[in-house]
């Protein structure tokens, strides 16, 4: 057991212990990494629905006149191009190119974007943003807004007929990467259709003392659909079957979007932004390494950390492995010199000091049917 | 839930000592703790193991576990079971769900484990 005095927790820490959920110490947050098991509720999730608390997650907003130009000076993708109630992915990166966080930029009014980031890394990028609010000092401000919310992600085929029970709003308008406000239980909510699953489904954002309530009413909308409580074991799983990145792992300071496939969150059309010069740089000289998918061919699972070789020579490592549920297979990512960062190509990856067989294949790994 | 007729290693490995031979496995505790097993590593016949020594590893979903010999003595026999169904060490792991037949080396080293009673204590059971 972790000691829980020193790690930070979400609102509904209690319900989860009550649950009986095991717990674990993710990146200095006490989180449920199971509850019914990681198989049962990766299936639960791709086949019913899931409640996800992810009030881990920080959320950082930035508003005022000039809050678009801070936005499009410190994130990679282009927040011009967002409508009002539009969200995108995008890179929050240094000058060398290299990944502060990956961030969620929704923008909320002309003057207001509010920006989901990763629970470990929330001051972290706060300051990185602030800092650049000072430097070029356009006229904004920058709230470290976490504390302020929970979040908690319904996610499955079932998501949305789970959700619509509980709120008012016409939930089927809303598009992929789309966001409303409007009231859910009976309280103010950020209502978007993004998540980590690859499944249909929303995320909302709601205030943290309403979040056991809201929880347990979540719970009970879903019950005819078989809902149940996912951890973050099931969330790993369900994410790396959709070759969605996880910063630490995927993602880091040294590795640059172009490395990591995310070409397209870095639009260099845009005139100015943190890294621009560093990424196009590597553009045109052209990258060495690439991050790309495989499965294992002998027996043994590749994880992350473990080490890569062609014909025999060092040549990568394993940035997120593990058994892939819906596919009963074991998968994972790996960096690999350029020219072998293609689909087809024989691998071995050292899991215990043994050589195990494995191949490149295209991604993502698994895609819903529409 | 742990029989009495085996003995318990602090890894959380059991072994049932009949004549000169010993059969292996892990514990419902440890089940528990790694949750989904997913993959089962177990060392080649006539392999030698020497007391307290990794000799294979447990997989679940999210980690790698390895396992240790609880006690001296060649390889007789791996369970083919879990090759095919590693999910069986979650639902049988006192029984169908062994992992090792060994050969005792020095029978003496079972009197260095623990008993069922001392092995509850340990995990608080």
């Amino acid at each position: 057991m972790s000691d829980s005095a020193a790690l930070r927790v979400t609102p509904l820490n209690a319900v989860h212990r009550a649950s009986g959920a095991k717990m674990v110490d993710f990146g200095g947050w006490d989180m449920p990494v199971q509850y019914s098991g990681i198989i049962d509720e990766h299936n639960t999730v791709r086949t019913a629905v899931g409640l996800f608390d992810v009030s881990h997650m920080g959320e950082i907003e930035v508003r005022g006149p000039q809050a678009l130009k801070l936005v499009d000076h410190f994130s990679s993708n282009w927040a011009a191009k967002l409508n009002i109630g539009q969200a995108h992915y995008s890179g929050l990166l240094y000058e060398h190119g290299g990944f502060v966080d990956d961030i969620l930029v929704h923008k909320v009014a002309d003057d207001h974007f509010f920006i989901c980031v990763n629970a470990s890394n929330q001051d972290k990028d706060y300051e990185h943003i602030e800092a650049q609010r000072a430097a070029t000092n356009f006229d904004c401000t920058v709230e470290n807004a976490g504390p302020k919310y929970a979040q908690l992600a319904i996610q499955g085929p079932k998501g949305p007929a789970t959700l619509q029970k509980l709120t008012s709003v016409d939930l089927a308008p809303i598009k992929y990467y789309h966001f409303t406000d409007g009231i859910v239980c009976g309280i103010p909510a950020r209502i978007a259709r993004t998540g980590y699953t690859g499944e249909d489904g929303f995320e909302i954002y709601i205030a943290p003392e309403e979040a056991p309530r809201v929880w347990g009413e979540i719970l009970a909308a879903g019950a005819e659909f078989g809902i149940k409580p996912i951890g973050l074991g099931a969330r790993n799983t369900l994410r790396l079957e959709c070759k969605m990145a996880l910063y630490g792992h995927e993602i880091d300071a040294t590795l640059t979007p172009l490395e990591a496939d995310l070409a397209w969150i870095v639009k260099f059309d845009k005139p100015e932004f943190v890294g621009r010069e560093a990424l196009l740089k590597q553009k045109t000289a052209g990258i060495t390494r690439k991050l790309v998918g495989f499965e294992m061919v002998g027996r043994g699972i590749g994880r992350d950390g473990y080490e890569v070789r062609l014909n025999g020579e060092p040549a990568g490592w394993v940035t997120s492995g593990g058994p892939a549920p819906t596919l009963g297979k074991n998968i994972g990512l790996c960096y690999l010199p350029v020219a072998a960062a293609e689909p087809g190509q024989t691998i071995e990856i050292m899991v215990r000091n043994q050589p195990v067989e494995a191949r490149t294949i295209p991604t993502p790994f698994y895609k819903r049917a529409k | 839930m742990y029989p009495e007729t085996f003995r318990y290693t602090k890894e959380h490995e059991w072994v049932l000592v009949e004549g000169d031979t010993g059969t292996v496995g892990i514990t419902d505790h440890a089940q528990k703790e790694l949750g989904d097993i997913v993959y089962v590593d177990l060392p080649k016949l006539g392999v030698t193991l020497a007391k307290g020594a990794t000799f294979g590893s447990v997989e679940s979903v999210k980690a790698v576990s390895d396992i240790y010999a609880p006690i001296s003595g060649e390889v007789l026999e791996t369970n083919s079971l879990l090759a095919a169904a590693p999910e069986k060490l979650n639902e049988d792991p006192h029984g169908a769900a062994w992992l090792v037949k060994i050969k005792l080396s020095d029978p003496s080293e079972i009197e260095q484990l623990m008993t069922v009673a001392e092995y509850q204590t340990y995990i608080g059971a």
